[in-house]
């Protein structure tokens, strides 16, 4: 098999304790937690750190559970990072009050993936791209990319901007919901809007910086709240999003549309949050919103061959898993 | 064809009927001898270490075609912990499976043919060194022009990867029987298409993995995940020159095969020659990259088949001309291309027929032998092809098949001779399981049934070497303590072919499974056996171990029969005892009936062997098909459509199989439920690809999709047993036959489901799509 290459290894017990290693490592060091992306990566030679600062045994990013409203503040859904995609998919909890999230994180790889992957690693995840996630002989005989060793992109000929896809199934359920990363660096804490979270470029798609850690995520609530995840894949599970749509839709007391939000991604390197759908009025018909948000969504969505299935047919797809997110985010009483 | 009097025939003799003698074993359900291989108990091929041991590496080359300039190995050699570095010049040897086209060396010498061809191995004391020091080889290539596909090698001959370097032609085989173009002239219906099949892998769990150890005495002994250990013992010694005194092979148990372990690799070799180079043991294990450039998957081919009938569904004709994509060696490509014509005139076929195939080499991995070798992608065309006939002439299409069946006990138009057919019992079977009478066309919009049928091989009637030996040998080993091995020569490659063993010899002499041992796959321990392929273990190495076991039998028998007074013919043989068939009361325990026969007889032991008759017809290629016995299968499959994705799910699939007798119908409905499984694999997933610049799309398991659990269709196994006159206790093949039958029959359920025939595999979302767009955009032109 692939040999990982060789790292120093390090478990602190407290989120300190990591800070102030990573902020010493600085950037020879990565952040291992469930390792089912990285250390694959690893073996790629996608990434070589020196150092893995393993932060499973760090108590302080567990736990999962609703914070009461303060003053500044709703009711929280506050889910530690280091909590496994696999709990957040059986959580009850997650269930009622995130269904999205809940959907999205049981959507990511298989039962083992689940078992060891976590929430923090999944919204940390790595973009992907057909022509990035390879071996090293394979990227070799390519002639290598813009995203690692390279300077061509094999998917817009001539760009000079990695490409690569957000692949993370999370991301869109968090943007959606308007979560909110809480993160920790040696400069001290700060709290990032998800959909602040990430960027355009392929390269690094975060604005994390060298040595921060997300450290939990922290939801708002709200009793007329409905939402659901939708992924387009091959087959009934371990694949990556072809296509991923988080909708969220927001009744008021009478029951009609609040206020509505969706966030496709797999596409390029950002998750995109549909204007079309940030222009629902107030009032709308549901049959009208499904529609024309669909609509609108294959004009503002436009799938690359960043990844392996026919672009063209992912473009198609977009109007028709948007719908089906819609439909059932709204069918929920 | 008349039978033989060939002196060298031995199918097992059939004993009288009612003679009713055995444990009870046969046809009995059970989960024989696996618990090891299920509780990982069982150690593969990786799984051993040996003191000292070296991890070996290849280096590939990564241009699709390129002259190898020189090697130069001074930077690997200067990196901690490596050993050696041997390249094509230390083995200047060709190899090949078939003996006519040896054209590939264990390390390219002179040019490599495809991204990924081995061009030199490395060994050092860690497999880490060794990764890294294979990417510190430097090899200096002139890149050559490249045929990365079929076209390409069709069109520019220039590129030269056949034999004589003037064009890309691997095999060239035409054959006609009858009038053909008459009767398609005379023909009510003549429907013709085309089909296009990429080709795919076995992507078994277990990748290739070979260690190899010279021992003090000069005693080579390598340990390979191979499925043919005899042939890889021959082409050890012709490729390393040593005697084959000196070497041993041994197959550990095998994580899949599925027909890509069936030749020597480059690994094998090299292990070997690292082994005598640095008088240390070599281990190679290819990562799961490396068994997608290893392949001998199955073969891309584009197919034209015309088809003919009359109006009330008599076949006339069928016309094929098949184009294959070979990849960039022969491998068994000379059988692929005769197979891709000669296996389709059962079950159920025309009165003419012609087919012209072609192999092409490309420099892509190599294609070779995956289940249901050079047979599945013709029945996906001819099966399609006997759908839209059905459609045409308003025939239901299982009754169009009725109409046209091969009869048992007769011989196919193309010299084929068949016995044993329970194809008819087949169609009924799905018939009537999958409510087919009742259910079909009322499934509503997106859901349909459809239906195919099949034949396959229970091994062939020739040795891939010409030689006069027997096929396939047991030998047996009698312990007084009640313990009887059975040696034999066959691959346990996860078929349970030990199992079928087990179940013959146990039941034979009224022992339980308990009680007997397989040893198989070691060419110093058992006598030879070809290997496992062509379907060809429970026919021939079963009879074997039958005609063993019944002289072991015979013997017992006679020493009961002395000591209770009574004759032979009196004596029944019953699990755990022989006794008196007449008065049961008085018997010995099998035991005591094995230590009477031993204080008799000597010390107890039997070999057996199986040679087919003489089989095949008196042409060229002739013999090419030709097999003791032919399985049959017919399967329905119930499919939905998704409309707007276009997404294909195999709702359930009814797989009846004529396997003879069934020995042990657990093992056998497990062998239906994997074809089943790989054919819907291959239907829905997966496509081997390789791109225009000869680079693999994907060769992993994320990009190269095979169906998780959630993907398998409910799978509903129906055995038929028609009782082989020449089969071991009437058994023939399960392990290929059914899943022949699994493309076509999904296909033809999509057109059922929503009136579109895809002719590209695999049926992915955006094929079925884009053919529902064009049928809609066709539909109100056409009214």
């Amino acid at each position: 098999m692939l040999p990982l290459p060789v790292f120093d290894y390090h478990r602190p017990r407290t989120l300190a304790e990591a800070v102030a290693l990573l902020a010493t490592l600085g950037d020879r060091a990565r952040v291992l937690a469930g390792g089912t992306d990285l250390l694959p990566n690893m073996k790629h030679g996608l990434v070589e750190p020196d150092h893995l600062v393993s932060i499973g045994r760090i108590e302080e990013l567990r736990g999962l559970a609703l914070a009461p409203a303060t003053a500044s503040a709703p009711e929280r859904l506050v889910v530690g990072a280091g909590v496994r995609l696999g709990e957040l998919a059986d959580s009850l909890l997650a269930r009622r009050v995130a269904p999205a999230l809940a959907e999205a994180a049981a959507s990511v790889g298989g039962p083992h993936h689940r078992a060891m992957g976590t929430l923090g690693g999944n919204v940390c995840l790595d973009t992907r791209c057909r022509y990035y996630n390879q071996t090293h002989f394979w990227r070799k005989a390519l002639g290598y990319c813009l995203k690692k060793d390279g300077t061509a992109c094999h998917v817009v000929k001539g760009g000079q901007n990695c490409v690569a896809a957000a692949s993370n199934d999370t991301a869109p359920a968090l943007v959606a919901l308007g979560a909110d990363l809480e993160i920790l660096g040696a400069a001290g804490a700060r709290t990032v809007a998800a959909r602040d979270f990430y960027t355009a470029d392929g390269l690094r798609n975060t604005v994390l910086a060298p040595g921060e850690i997300v450290v939990r995520v922290a939801l708002p609530v709200a009793v007329r709240r409905r939402s659901a995840f939708e992924k387009l894949r091959r087959r009934g599970a371990i694949d990556f999003p072809l296509l991923s749509v988080a909708a969220v839709v927001d009744r008021d007391e009478a029951g009609a549309i609040a206020r509505v939000d969706v966030v496709v991604s797999a596409l390029g390197a950002r998750p995109r949050r549909l204007r079309a759908a940030q222009d629902v009025a107030p009032g709308s018909d549901p049959a009208v919103v499904i529609a024309s948000v669909a609509a609108a969504a294959r004009r503002e969505c436009k799938p690359l061959t960043n990844l392996d299935e026919d672009a063209e047919w992912r473009r198609d797809m977009v109007p028709v898993v948007v719908k089906r997110a819609l439909v059932r985010a709204l069918a929920q009483g | 064809m008349a039978a033989s009097d060939d002196t060298r025939v031995r199918p097992a003799p059939r004993e009288p009927a009612g003679a009713n003698e055995g444990s009870g074993l046969v046809g009995r359900r059970g989960r024989a001898l696996i618990a090891p291989r299920v509780t990982g108990q069982v150690r593969y091929t990786d799984d051993l270490a040996l003191p000292r041991m070296l991890f070996g590496r290849l280096v590939r080359c990564p241009h699709p075609h390129a002259r190898i300039v020189g090697i130069d190995a001074t930077r690997a050699l200067a990196r901690p912990g490596v050993v050696a570095v041997i390249t094509g010049k230390d083995l200047p040897e060709r190899f090949g499976i078939i003996p006519w086209t040896p054209d590939e060396y264990p390390l390219a010498l002179d040019r490599a043919r495809f991204v990924g061809d081995a061009v030199a191995a490395v060994c050092a004391t860690d497999e880490r060194a060794a990764h890294e020091a294979a990417d510190l080889v430097d090899v200096e290539y002139e890149i050559l022009p490249a045929a990365t596909d079929l076209d390409g090698a069709i069109a520019r001959p220039e590129v030269g990867l056949g034999r004589a370097g003037t064009d890309n032609v691997s095999k060239e085989v035409a054959l006609a029987f009858g009038d053909v173009d008459g009767l398609l002239a005379a023909s009510d219906v003549v429907v013709e298409g085309e089909i296009h099949y990429e080709g795919s892998a076995h992507a078994p769990i277990e990748t290739h993995c070979a260690l190899a150890q010279l021992d003090k005495n000069g005693l080579l002994t390598v340990w390979s995940t191979t499925q043919v250990p005899h042939y890889l013992h021959r082409e050890l010694s012709r490729v390393l020159r040593l005697p084959p005194t000196r070497i041993r092979v041994v197959q550990p148990p095998i994580g899949g095969a599925f027909g890509g372990k069936s030749e020597p690799f480059s690994l094998e070799f090299c292990a070997a020659k690292l082994a005598m180079v640095t008088g240390r043991p070599v281990k190679f294990l290819y990562t799961r990259e490396e068994e997608f450039y290893a392949h001998r998957g199955r073969h891309p081919m584009r197919i034209r088949m015309k088809v003919g009938a009359m109006a009330d569904g008599t076949l006339t004709a069928v016309d094929a001309e098949t184009a294959i994509d070979g990849g960039a060696y022969s491998s068994f490509g000379l059988v692929t291309s005769y197979y891709s014509g000669q296996l389709l005139t059962l079950p159920a076929f025309a009165q003419a027929y012609r087919f012209k195939s072609t192999r092409y080499f490309t420099n892509k991995p190599p294609c070779g032998p995956k289940r249901g070798h050079g047979s599945v992608q013709p029945r996906f065309a001819f099966e399609t092809a006997l759908d839209k006939l059905a459609v045409a002439l308003g025939l239901d299409p299982i009754d169009l098949r009725r109409r046209n069946l091969v009869p048992p006990d007769s011989t196919t138009l193309n010299g084929l001779r068949v016995t044993s057919n329970g194809i008819a019992q087949c169609l009924d079977a799905v018939e009537s399981a999958s409510g087919w009478a009742e259910r079909r066309g009322k499934l509503g919009v997106g859901r349909g049934l459809g239906v195919a049928s099949s034949a396959y091989i229970s091994g062939t009637n020739y040795a891939i070497y010409p030689n006069d030996m027997p096929q396939s040998a047991v030998q047996l080993k009698v312990d007084r303590s009640g313990v009887v091995t059975v040696f034999s020569g066959q691959s346990e490659i996860g078929q349970g072919c030990d199992a079928m063993l087990a179940v013959i010899v146990a039941d034979e002499l009224g022992l339980d499974l308990g009680s007997v041992r397989v040893v198989s796959g070691d060419t110093d321990l058992a006598p030879v056996d070809l290997g496992a392929y062509s379907s060809r273990g429970t026919f021939m190495n079963g009879n074997a171990a039958l005609s063993a076991a019944r002289e072991v039998r015979h013997k017992l028998v006679a020493a009961v029969a002395e000591k209770l007074g009574v004759t032979p013919r009196e004596v029944l043989v019953t699990r755990g005892a022989l006794c008196v068939a007449a008065d049961p009361a008085r018997g010995v325990p099998v035991t005591e009936a094995i230590a009477l026969a031993e204080a008799k007889f000597g010390t107890l032991g039997a070999v057996g062997f199986y040679n087919t008759p003489k089989l095949g017809a008196d042409y060229r290629g002739g013999t090419i098909g030709a097999s003791p016995a032919y399985s049959f299968t017919a399967h329905v499959a119930e499919v939905a459509v998704d409309l707007e994705t276009g997404k294909v799910d195999v709702v359930r699939v009814w797989a009846a199989h004529d396997c003879g007798k069934a020995l042990c119908p657990t093992a056998v409905e497990g062998q239906i439920a994997g074809s089943v499984y790989m054919g819907a694999a291959e239907a829905l997933f997966e496509e081997h690809v390789i791109g225009k610049d000869g680079l693999h799309l994907g060769p992993n398991l994320l990009d190269y999709r095979i169906p998780t659990t959630l993907d398998v269709p409910d799978i509903v196994p129906l055995i038929v047993e028609s009782d082989d006159p020449e089969g071991p206790r009437g058994a023939k093949e399960a392990g290929e036959g059914p899943l022949h039958p699994s493309i076509p029959a999904i296909a033809n359920a999509i057109f059922d489901a929503v009136g579109v025939r895809i002719d590209r595999l695999p049926f992915s979302p955006s094929r079925v799509l884009a053919a529902l767009r064009a049928a809609a955009r066709a539909r109100p032109a056409a009214e």
